[in-house]
């Protein structure tokens, strides 16, 4: 999915997803490994200020990605 | 023939211990054949013996892939195997990916020939068949009938020290290795007869298959992140409360176009996800989750981020087919692209 709708979208598309080596076997450009299959962006163990903060970092470094250029795979 | 030695390595599924809750399952093992393996011992007859089962949580073996495969390395070694099956996985991604890299973990540390199957579409399969005898079969359990016996007939084959035929006689997918063979015409005489074939528009079969490269340029960094609208899509099933759609919990036919306007935040109230391949627990309880409307509409008040697309995309990755993938995402790529987005998050579970 991430590699046609960065073809046809035509901008920077960034995967965010835990199991990176099927990401990297897909042909994802910018990949931000998260934390869990079931809560990615998330961890149940966490207080709910400690869980939001977590989630936060992650998109920014997704930000990050989308404001990096690469010129291959590049897992951030 | 007695007395060649086969450990069996399965999920935490197939090991009738539970579905996508028990996924997160460490691995142990089992003395003697465990659900699949009881059938390919059928099969093996006094040939050979499954003496050993080892099984792991699919989530528990991609989370923690270096230190699971040494874990199960060391509980298939202490059966003292001559050969490993693993599976089959049909077109469950986790389990064919653990399976090829169980797989490649034992070939490589124990020296002992190893057998899976899978569907050619799961991503275990472009990630590790040059590793292993990867036998394809269906893209359900539902065909485990067919695969057992394609499976067992290969595991005999290699075990009796027979000889292994191509990848289309034998049905295991090709590893990727040249071998040597005499033909009663020569090269150039072979090549002109494939091109007049070719010009005739017949069906011939080429003795060098290329690789096939679907890459895709990577597009140009966002320059200003502060102004860009950036658009989310997930493959974890993200729909709202109640399903409006009925994405389908796996092989989804459709994905979902749902509307972000006034959404701050999704909740247990508002949205749930709909995919069948993993624990929905968590996602249900936050869908945040997974799909991180909260954090972005933050970023977005803060002029972080210039703007959320006010519509997200969701469907079911869970044995969804290349094919189907890659048509849902072409369909959301043309609407984004309209919509005139100027970056694309995509989040999977």
């Amino acid at each position: 999915m991430i590699k046609e709708i960065e073809d046809v979208v035509d901008v920077p598309c960034v995967h965010m997803c835990t199991i990176v080596p099927i990401s990297l076997t897909v042909g994802a450009n910018r990949i931000v490994p998260t934390v869990a299959i079931p809560h990615p962006l998330g961890n149940p163990n966490l207080s709910a200020k400690e869980e939001y903060a977590l989630r936060k970092g992650l998109v920014e470094k997704a930000l990050k990605a989308l404001t990096t250029d690469v010129s291959e795979q590049t897992v951030f | 023939m007695a007395g060649i030695r086969v450990v069996h390595y399965i999920n935490q599924f197939f090991a009738g211990i539970g579905g996508e809750e028990k996924a997160d399952t460490k691995p142990f093992k089992k003395d003697g054949a465990v659900g699949p393996g009881t059938a390919l011992q059928s099969k093996f007859g006094n040939e050979m013996e499954v003496v050993g089962t080892v099984v792991c949580g699919d989530t528990y073996f991609n989370e923690n892939l270096d230190e699971a495969s040494k874990e199960v390395i060391d509980m298939i070694a202490s059966f003292k195997p001559d050969m490993l099956i693993a599976g089959p996985a049909f077109n469950a991604g986790r389990y064919g990916v653990a399976c090829g890299a169980v797989c490649a973990a034992v070939s490589e540390a124990l020296n002992i020939p190893v057998i899976t199957g899978m569907y050619e579409e799961n991503p275990g399969a472009d990630m590790y068949k040059k590793y292993a005898y990867m036998v394809k079969t269906g893209n359900s359990a539902a065909t485990m009938r067919k695969a057992i016996p394609a499976i067992s007939k290969l595991a005999l084959k290699i075990g009796k020290g027979e000889a292994i035929g191509t990848p289309e006689e034998e049905g295991y997918m090709a590893k990727g290795i040249r071998v040597n063979k005499i033909y009663d015409k020569r090269g150039s005489a072979r090549a002109v007869d494939m091109l007049i074939k070719k010009l005739n528009g017949e069906p011939f079969v080429t003795e060098y298959p290329m690789p096939v490269f679907d890459r895709v340029e990577p597009r140009p960094a966002v320059k200003d992140i502060s102004k860009a609208t950036i658009a989310i899509v997930t493959s974890g099933g993200i729909v709202p409360k109640g399903n409006p759609d009925h994405i389908e919990s796996s092989s989804a036919s459709k994905f979902g176009t749902y509307s972000l306007a006034g959404v701050l935040e999704l909740n247990a109230d508002s949205h749930e996800t709909a995919h069948g391949g993993y624990d929905p627990v968590y996602a249900n309880d936050d869908p945040d989750r997974v799909l991180p409307v909260d954090v972005l509409r933050e970023m977005e008040k803060n002029g972080v981020i210039g703007k959320l697309h006010e519509t997200y995309y969701a469907t079911v990755g869970n044995g969804t087919s290349v094919a189907n993938a890659k048509k849902y995402a072409h369909e959301i790529g043309t609407q984004l692209k309209e919509a005139g987005v100027d970056a694309v998050i995509l989040t999977s579970t």
